[in-house]
Order: C-alpha cells, then sequence, then structure tokens
C-alpha cells in the first residue's frame, strides 16, 4: 500500500503542484511568523539584559504606592542617591533623569517617530570619575552645561550631524538650540531598536525632566560579593514609603515579559492570518484528491477486488496526502525562514530599525510547521479518502464512472439553508446582545459555514445571473458558463476559497470605512476650534506654548487642555480632571449639554458628562469632593451635565482651579480660534510663532482628517497585504480547479478545435470559466462581508451615535475587478494548455 | 509509388471535392521513423460516398487526419476543393475546418453540456453565422431527431447520439464530411441507421462524405471503397457490397502474411 501510494503521488506530480503550493505558502505564513516573532523577541531581550548588565537594583518611584496619593509618586531625591552610595554593598549608583526629547534632523523634520524619541542625563557623579559608564563617549566630550548636548552614534550617523553642528531639540515645549560636544556609544535598548537619545548635562536634563537634584530611577551596581537580593534589601530600609527597589534580574524578567506578551501578541495575528490561508488551502487539497480519487476509480476498485479492505484503501489515499503534506511543510518551513530574513532586511531597509540578532529557529517552530502541514493535508483529505473507499469492486469492471448523485445536493442543500438562517439569525441577534460580539462572531461562522456548503446550489442561479456578460464571449462564453456549473461541488469549493478572503476583506473595509467617517464627523462636530497643538507623540507640553499662542494679536480665543488625577472623596482610585479655559473653551469645543453649560465654570465650577454623574449619583447643583494630586482636598460645584462623546468624557473644570494642584503643569493640547479662520498662511504664521518646532504639530480641522484616515488607511492596508495570502491561496485553487477540468475534458476540447473553434476561442473558453468562478466567489464574497460589516457596525452605533454604514461603492467595484482579474490571472497557464492540447491525441483517446 | 495506385480510375465524373497528390506522413525521426502515408495521392468526388478501408496501421486513420487539417503533412499536397492544406497557418486550418469540413468520429462527437439542437448548431455558433433554417429543419427531419431536440447527450441512446452527431456535421452544408469510424461504438442496427443517413445524406442531399472504417458492411453503404495497406493506396472498388469489400480483404490479408 505505501509502495500503491508513493507510485501514485509521483505519477500526479504535475497534478499535486498546486496542492503543494497551497499548504507551502499557509506553512510559511506559520514558520515565517514563528521565526520572526522569536527572532525580533530574543533580539529584543537581549539587547534589553545587555543595558542591564550594571544595575543590580533599581530605584522608582512607586505611583502605586498609598503614600504617593493622586497621581505620580514624588521624584528620587539627591540625598537618597548619596545614601545608596555610600552603602557598603553598593559599587557604584546612578542617578537618572529622562523623557522625551524631539531632535529635527538636516531637514528641520522629526527623526524617528516621536515615540521613540528620548532624552537624558549624563550623570558625573558616578565615583566621581566625572564620567557616566553607561555613555562612553566616542567622539567629543560630554556636555557640560546648558546649550551642550551628546548624541548617540547611531543617530549622529543617520542624520550626519557631527560634533560642533547646532541641532534643533524640543522637550516639551520650545524649541532648543544646543550644540553637539560629543558623540557616544550605548547599549541602551531603545537606541538599539533604533531610537534616537540626546544627553544633557546632570542640571539641565533634571531641570527638564524632573525638579533640580531630583532623579526619576537609581540604578546602582553591587560591589563584588553582594548578591542583588542583599544589596535590594539594604536600599529598601532607606526608601521612602512612595519609592520601590527592584532587582536587576526582576527588570529584566519584567522586560522579558513584557517583550513577550507583545510579541505574542503579533505573532496570534499574524497566525489569525496564516491560520485563514491554511482554511482556504483545504478547499484546494480536498478538491484535488477528489478529482485524484474520482479519476482513479477504476483502478481503487481494481484494489478492492483483488482483496484490499476499505481501510487499507482509505489508508492509501491518506499515505498519498501525507507525503504530499510532508514535502509542503518541510519546504514551507523553509520558505519561512526565509521570509522571516527577508522581512527583517526589509524593516532595516525601511528604518524600522530593530536589535541586531541570529534567525531564532526553536524547535516548537519546526514542528508546528511540519504538524500544521501535514495535518490540514491528511484533513482535507480525509473526505476523499473515505468516498475512495466506498468504491465498489464492481466498478473495476464497468466502464461508466459513477456520476455524482443529486441526493447528495438535495441534503446538502438543506443542511446549509438551515445553517445559513441560523448563522443570519443569530448576527442580528447579536447586535444588541452585551457579550463582546461573541453572539456575532458565532453567527458569522455557522452563516460562512452555511453559505459555504450552500454554494453549489447558488452557483446555478448566481452563474446563471452573469449570462448575458458572457454572450460577448459568442460560444466561448456560453461553454464556459455551462462547463462552470457542470460540477457544481468543485465550483462552489474554488469560489468558497475566494469568497473567504473578500469577505474579510470587503468587511474591514466596510467598518473600516463607516468607523473612520463616524469619528472623523465626530471630531468636526465637537471640535470648533481652528487648530489644535500638541506635541508628535501627544505627550505633554510646556505651559509656554499656550502663553505664546494667547499673546498672539490674531487670536481670537484660546485654551489649554490640562489633566490631572485626583480621588473623588472616600476613594482612592485616580479619577481624571480635565482642565480647560472656562472663558474661551465654549468657543471651542462644541458640547451637548442636556443641563447647564460652561458658564460659570471659571468660579471654581465643573461641568461632568451624564454617565459619570449618574454612576455617582450627582445632579446638576450637587456638589463634590476631591483630593487633588498635591493631596489637597476641595470641592466642585457641578454646572453642568453634558453627554460624553467619544473625545470628551469626565470631569472638566477651570484651569485655574486646576492648576495649582497640579505636580507638573502640562499642557496636553492647545486649542485656538484665530480672527482669520482656517488659512495656510495662518497655520504658517502659527508654526513659525512656535519656532517651527520639530515636536509640535499644529493641525486643523482637515489634517485631523488626514490623520485619522491616515491611520485608517494603513491599519487596512496592513490587513490587505496580510489577506493577500489567502486570495494568493486561492487564486492556486482557481488554478488547481481549471487545470483538472482542462484534463478531464481533453475530449471534448478536442473535438471543438476538430470542428473548428479555434485556439483563441479554446483559450476564451477556459479563461471565461475561470472569470465566472472567480466572480461567483467575488460576488459571494462580497456579499458576505457588507452583511457582516453591516452587522457588525450596528452593534458600533450603539456606542457610537455618529456611525452611519458606509458602503465603499468604489472599493467593492474594485474588489469585484480584481475577482475577476483573479480568474483571468488563474487561467493563463490553464488556458494555454488547453489550446495547445492535441487534437488528434484528445480525440483518439477513449 | 504503388502501379496499382496510379491505374486506379480517377475519371473525372465529378469535380473533386478534395485530393491529395504525393501525400506523405512521417512520423517521429531516424531509429523510430514510421512512414504513415507514402507518396499516396487520391481523389474524393463531390456528391459521393467513399470509404476509407484498410488494416490496423494501414494509414486510414492518418489519412483522412491530414485530409481534413486535423493533422499536418510531411510532403506532398492535400487539398479540400481548391484550398491548399500544407502550409495554412493554424488559424487558416481552423477556419477552414469550421466552414467547409463536417466531423463525425467514434465516441465523444458531442458536448454533454448543450442539447441535441445546440449541439447541431454549435460549428455556427462558433463561426457566429445563422444556420440556414429550411435546411436545418430538413437535416433534422432526415436524421429523425425533431422529437428530441431538447434533449441532452446523456438523455440520448448511442445511436440518437451518433444521429445528432451527423445531424451537426450536415447542418453547416460542408464541401465535404469525414467521418472517422463513426459506427464504432454502435450496434448493428443503430449503425445501419446511421450509415442510412449518411448514404440519403449523399444521394438526396447532394453532400460528400470520407469514412474510414474497417468494417465490410459499413463500407457496403459506400459508393466506392478505397484500399490502404501500409500506407499505400492498393485498390479502388466502386459499387461495394459487403461480400465483395470481405473478399477484397481476405487478399490483402494473405498477401499480408505472405509477403
Amino acid at each position: 500500500m505505501l509502495r500503491t501510494a508513493l507510485r501514485n503521488v509521483l505519477a500526479h506530480k504535475a497534478r499535486l503542484l498546486m496542492t503543494t503550493l497551497a499548504v507551502l505558502l499557509g506553512v510559511a505564513f506559520v514558520s515565517g511568523t514563528l521565526v520572526f516573532t522569536s527572532t525580533i523577541s530574543s533580539a529584543y531581550q537581549k539587547s534589553a539584559e545587555e543595558g542591564l548588565t550594571h544595575v543590580d537594583v533599581a530605584i522608582r518611584p512607586d505611583n502605586d504606592a498609598e503614600a504617593a496619593g493622586p497621581g505620580a509618586a514624588a521624584d528620587l531625591g539627591q540625598e537618597l542617591l548619596d545614601q545608596v552610595a555610600a552603602l557598603p554593598g553598593a559599587d557604584s549608583a546612578i542617578g537618572e533623569a529622562s523623557g522625551f526629547a524631539a531632535l529635527a534632523g538636516k531637514d528641520g523634520k522629526l527623526v524617528g517617530g516621536g515615540f521613540d524619541s528620548r532624552g537624558g542625563n549624563y550623570f558625573t557623579g558616578q565615583n566621581g570619575s566625572g564620567e557616566d559608564t553607561r555613555y562612553p563617549m566616542s567622539e567629543g566630550r560630554a556636555p557640560e552645561r546648558t546649550g551642550e548636548i551628546a548624541l548617540d552614534a547611531r543617530t549622529a550617523e543617520r542624520t550626519g550631524y557631527a560634533v560642533g553642528d547646532t541641532v534643533r531639540i524640543s522637550v516639551n515645549g520650545p524649541v532648543r538650540e544646543e550644540t553637539v560636544t560629543g558623540i557616544f556609544t550605548t547599549d541602551d535598548g531603545n537606541v538599539a531598536a533604533g531610537g534616537t537619545l540626546v544627553l544633557f548635562d546632570n542640571a539641565t536634563a533634571q531641570s527638564l525632566y524632573t525638579a533640580p537634584g531630583a532623579y526619576d530611577q537609581i540604578t546602582v551596581e553591587a560591589a563584588g560579593g553582594t548578591s542583588q537580593q542583599q544589596l535590594k534589601d539594604a536600599i529598601t530600609a532607606l526608601l521612602p514609603a512612595d519609592a520601590e527597589a527592584i532587582t536587576g534580574q526582576q527588570l529584566a524578567d519584567d522586560q522579558a515579559e513584557m517583550i513577550n506578551s507583545q510579541m505574542s501578541a503579533m505573532r496570534t495575528g499574524l497566525l489569525a492570518f496564516a491560520g485563514i490561508a491554511l482554511f482556504v488551502g483545504i478547499f484546494i487539497i480536498a478538491n484535488t484528491f477528489t478529482m485524484l480519487v474520482a479519476q482513479r476509480t477504476k483502478e481503487l476498485a481494481l484494489l478492492r477486488a483483488v482483496g484490499a479492505s476499505r481501510r487499507q484503501v482509505t489508508r492509501s489515499v491518506l499515505i498519498e496526502a501525507l507525503f504530499v503534506g510532508l514535502v509542503a511543510a518541510v519546504s514551507g518551513l523553509l520558505a519561512g525562514v526565509g521570509i522571516a530574513a527577508g522581512l527583517r532586511g526589509l524593516m532595516n531597509a525601511f528604518e524600522l530599525t530593530v536589535p541586531d540578532g541570529p534567525l531564532v529557529i526553536t524547535a516548537a517552530t519546526v514542528i508546528a510547521s511540519l504538524v500544521v502541514g501535514v495535518g490540514v493535508t491528511m484533513l482535507a483529505a480525509y473526505l476523499p479518502a473515505r468516498r475512495a473507499a466506498k468504491i465498489p469492486p464492481v466498478a473495476a469492471m464497468s466502464s461508466v464512472h459513477a456520476a455524482a448523485t443529486t441526493r447528495g445536493l438535495l441534503v446538502r442543500n438543506t443542511i446549509g439553508s438551515i445553517l445559513a438562517a441560523i448563522g443570519g439569525v443569530l448576527v442580528v441577534a447579536g447586535i444588541n446582545q452585551d457579550d463582546q460580539g461573541a453572539t456575532m462572531g458565532l453567527g458569522a461562522a455557522v452563516l460562512v459555514v452555511g453559505v459555504f456548503v450552500l454554494t453549489p446550489l447558488l452557483s446555478r442561479p448566481v452563474i446563471a445571473a452573469a449570462s448575458p456578460l458572457l454572450r460577448i464571449g459568442g460560444i466561448s462564453g456560453k461553454l464556459a458558463r455551462l462547463n462552470a456549473v457542470r460540477n457544481p461541488r468543485r465550483t462552489a469549493a474554488t469560489a468558497s476559497a475566494l469568497m473567504i478572503g473578500l469577505t474579510l476583506i470587503t468587511g474591514m473595509t466596510v467598518i473600516a470605512g463607516s468607523v473612520q467617517k463616524a469619528i472623523d464627523k465626530l471630531a468636526a462636530e465637537a471640535i470648533t476650534a481652528d487648530y489644535v497643538v500638541s506635541t508628535a507623540n501627544f505627550s505633554p507640553m510646556d505651559p509656554e506654548i499656550a502663553g505664546t499662542l494667547s499673546e498672539r494679536s490674531d487670536v481670537t480665543a484660546v485654551s489649554a487642555l490640562r489633566a490631572s488625577p485626583a480621588y473623588l472623596a472616600g476613594t482612592t482610585k485616580d479619577e481624571y480632571l480635565t482642565g480647560v479655559d472656562g472663558d474661551s473653551i465654549a468657543d471651542l469645543i462644541n458640547l451637548p449639554f442636556e443641563e447647564g453649560s460652561f458658564d460659570g465654570l471659571a468660579d471654581g465650577n465643573a461641568v461632568v458628562d451624564t454617565t459619570t454623574a449618574e454612576k455617582h449619583g450627582w445632579a446638576l447643583g450637587d456638589t463634590i469632593g476631591l483630593t487633588y494630586a498635591d493631596n489637597a482636598t476641595g470641592e466642585l460645584t457641578i454646572s453642568g451635565l453634558y453627554e460624553a462623546n467619544e473625545m470628551i468624557r469626565g470631569i472638566i473644570l477651570d484651569n485655574d482651579t486646576l492648576t495649582p494642584h497640579m505636580q507638573r503643569v502640562q499642557d496636553i493640547q492647545v486649542m485656538l480660534s484665530t480672527t482669520g479662520g482656517v488659512s495656510d498662511a495662518a497655520k504658517s504664521a502659527l508654526e513659525e510663532a512656535l519656532g517651527n518646532n520639530p515636536a509640535i504639530l499644529v493641525q486643523d480641522q482637515q489634517d485631523i482628517s488626514e490623520d485619522i484616515a491616515f491611520i485608517f488607511t494603513l491599519m487596512l492596508n496592513i490587513l490587505y497585504g496580510l489577506l493577500a495570502m489567502a486570495v494568493v491561496v486561492a487564486i492556486l485553487g482557481v488554478i488547481n480547479t481549471l487545470a483538472m477540468s482542462v484534463f478531464e475534458r481533453q475530449q471534448e476540447i478536442g473535438m471543438l478545435r476538430a470542428i473548428g473553434l479555434d485556439r483563441r476561442g479554446i483559450k476564451r473558453m477556459v479563461r471565461l470559466e475561470s472569470v465566472v468562478i472567480a466572480l461567483f466567489g467575488g460576488v459571494l464574497g462580497i456579499g458576505l462581508g457588507v452583511f457582516f460589516g453591516w452587522a457588525v457596525g450596528e452593534m458600533i452605533r450603539t456606542g457610537m451615535d455618529t456611525y452611519e454604514l458606509v458602503l465603499p461603492w468604489g472599493r467593492m467595484a474594485v474588489f469585484l475587478g480584481l475577482a475577476a482579474l483573479v480568474g483571468v490571472l488563474a487561467a493563463l497557464w490553464p488556458a494555454r494548455r488547453a489550446a495547445k492540447l492535441n487534437m488528434l491525441m484528445a480525440i483518439k483517446s477513449e | 509509388m504503388s502501379t496499382i495506385a496510379t491505374e486506379t480510375p480517377t475519371t473525372p465524373t465529378g469535380s473533386a471535392a478534395a485530393r491529395a497528390t504525393d501525400l506523405t506522413k512521417i512520423y517521429g525521426e531516424g531509429e523510430t521513423k514510421v512512414v504513415a502515408l507514402d507518396h499516396v495521392s487520391v481523389e474524393f468526388r463531390a456528391a459521393e460516398f467513399t470509404a476509407i478501408m484498410g488494416p490496423s496501421g494501414s494509414g486510414k486513420s492518418t489519412l483522412m487526419h491530414c485530409m481534413a487539417g486535423l493533422d499536418s503533412i510531411s510532403a506532398g499536397s492535400a487539398r479540400i476543393g481548391d484550398t491548399e492544406l500544407t502550409g495554412l497557418k493554424d488559424k487558416k486550418l481552423t477556419q477552414l475546418r469550421r466552414d467547409r469540413i463536417g466531423f463525425i468520429f467514434q465516441a465523444f462527437n458531442l458536448l454533454p453540456t448543450l442539447n441535441a439542437l445546440e449541439n447541431i448548431r454549435l460549428p455556427m455558433d462558433i463561426a457566429g453565422r445563422k444556420p440556414d433554417p429550411e435546411w436545418l429543419d430538413r437535416v433534422i427531419e432526415t436524421v429523425g431527431l425533431s422529437g428530441r431536440l431538447k434533449h441532452r447527450p446523456a438523455q440520448l441512446s448511442g445511436g440518437q447520439q451518433q444521429r445528432v452527431a451527423v445531424a451537426r456535421a450536415l447542418a453547416s452544408k460542408p464541401d465535404i464530411i469525414f467521418g472517422d469510424e463513426p459506427t464504432g461504438n454502435l450496434d448493428s442496427r443503430s449503425g445501419a441507421e446511421v450509415l442510412g443517413f449518411l448514404r440519403n445524406s449523399v444521394r438526396e442531399l447532394g453532400q460528400t462524405v470520407v469514412m474510414v472504417t474497417h468494417d465490410p458492411v459499413a463500407a457496403s453503404y459506400a459508393d466506392r471503397v478505397v484500399f490502404l495497406a501500409d500506407g499505400r493506396i492498393v485498390d479502388d472498388m466502386a459499387d461495394p457490397t459487403a461480400e465483395r469489400v470481405l473478399e477484397h480483404m481476405k487478399q490483402y490479408d494473405a498477401k499480408g502474411r505472405t509477403s
């Protein structure tokens, strides 16, 4: 049996090619994901560990400590540092003060993405040597006073800055012009990952990030013979209540866990798409084995006639599947490793720098890839194998192949209709179900399965509907249409493979488009200000920015938005307070008030959204007590109740009330309106006034819309990219089906050629059949996608008033066009084969 | 070239619907070289029913394939009417088959997806021509399919299927119809029917039919039988009867054994 199976695989090499490719692609996706994520993960881990080699214990403010009160705990003082450094178990101690620092490149634009732009202190107090061991200078010297900075070597190389150059930097507000005095190397994890690091002298860094004489972290290296735990215990005794000591080992473990959890989220996401591609592959495998079994009916019956048992027949088919799966899985694994290596190169090319490190191919990756590849193939081949076993021995004698029974389809259609109906009902019922879409997800799965089961039935009417279009193809078109519905099961399986990809693509597009529109509308309705000013990474800004803006004569209304945590009376949970300018905020944002208004906000009142008010049982005129971030208590009177939306919610009060209690006065955003309204000139003037700061964004409504659109477009493009694999596999399926059809219809094609259909006509016939099948899958996919998009949208609408269904007609037309293109492309090779068929061989063979 | 072949009566009573001159067909090269047709010269007269006979491997099918533009020619000439087939590109050849030649094969004659009428009209649909309705009706009536036009091939018997094939070959009024063992897959009654229709189409409709067969009874329906052996024409018989054809064949069989 084993030998028979192996011979069969070798004999049908060409026909198993597409199947193998389909499995190969799926497995490559899986192994590529696994190799890529473990490689990146281990590289990050290694760089994080390197950054921690000199850290045995770290001391940090403990924001969660009760003693810290609402908001952040106090920074660590110089006194603590000195005490810790003097401990007998401590070899050296470094105080750190760090935060955001945007660096402008030579073109004036921000270097990097903003989120990995860091600044820190060059600490000279260590061992009295005057050098910071974390940052050995490779060129020049360390910064010694305000106006001097050092850059990490990677950033210097990337930007072309050298010692002596003047660079523009922004930390949280005004642009600073600084001279580069040194370039350093570091094993800092953020720098290894492609971030920028700007070093200031100690005092400047403290004034920027903490406070004079304060640090946000102290790292201690143990003296020889002292363990991390011993050192930690000794330090803990010295710490204030709102600070904590952590061993270097713990830090490394925490970091490893964080990296792992981030990478595993990415891995899960990617594997989901690999799963989709593999799922699509199942249809192709099942199709292929069904055909191989059908073609070998006589042969298998002969095996049965000479005494093979049913189990042996089933097993022989499954062994074939095993061979195919194994070959595909091994090549898929290799391809995946290649993809992972290529992907990393690609990331480097796009400056999405990741730490260096070798490719990590774990045993788990190898095993998972092989199991998935072989498993999927054998699973898909199981039904055809069972069917093979059912061939009666007498079939060896008869010359007629058993035709597919219609009875099977009747049962199938009934099951399909029931499933589709249940699925549809569940999806619609899921809209108002408060279960995170569980009902809807289940319904969607059932509906998709139902539609799969129904596709043979649907193929006839849907394809018949396309017949007017096919008239253009003349007789070739007519034959193509008839051929397409000739084997409804096969056509259905082929079209379903394409349907899956298109359902997801369409669904995502509908939802993304609608949500984008809704958010856009929300922003447009909520914000009446001409401009919103913020930092590139939305980190807080120095109030000087707001000050500069409010002094301008063309600014009619301006309000800084501030945020500070507080405890409501009787609780110790952070509640965020939003501070605004009570006099002008009404001109800048548009809040739908149910009761009261912004009036009187400046007199120590507050406005609250209705949801929060309901939760605490507050009404208009009530007075609420709270503890501010500085631990001072106060009271606010509710002067307005508004309806919350996605952008604005919570307790809003006047900046004059809030600011005195803030630990660090910083603005999240500044909103303003100008005399001239929105214009390029006005915007440039504002940017100019802020010193063309690389870290500060001045955005009008249009910019915000574009930002939103950009995020959605990016997200959609990533999804399209990931789903493309499923579509590629589906294309292989169409090629496979056509190749099978051409093979089975050799004689017909030969006859058609003999009676006068030319090669072009034959090609057109195959091509149109392909297009018909692909369009069938496309129509089903787009239809289902729109339905799911609508259903998910209805669910979103319950929490988002501005949501309305936006049907992307243009995109949908493009998808349908793409489906047709898939058909044309898939037909290239089978059509050429059909046209090249030797007419005489085709007619003669029996 | 065989002496008998040159002596064969090629009296121009009717104009030639198709003509082969020194037609040679060679398969393979070197060691595997096989001469399937060896300088064959023959004429198929219009409005005549010709049978080509010969033992297996005599080249009778090859001759038909070459004459019908289904296979390429190694040397010599093959003409349909005045059109020389050698040197014709595939496209022209396809057009020629479509417009001027009708085909009946032993099996796989019909498209299972089309009904009988659609199958009959297929060559004209391919050409994008409208069939002559009067002629079509006459053809359908002649082959006795009037009641079964909406049936699919799978719903027809073997004889009926072959009658559809005959109707299809006739429907486009081709210059010449080639049949390759058209009764090979049929029982004797259905075979006789089909052959009767072919003969009628020649006598009553004025068609030209050339049929390859190895069955003396089938050959007896023809006006003329051309005998092939080893790629050469060895005899030519007018107004054959089954007995005479059988006699002839025995002769060649015997010759083949003694030589």
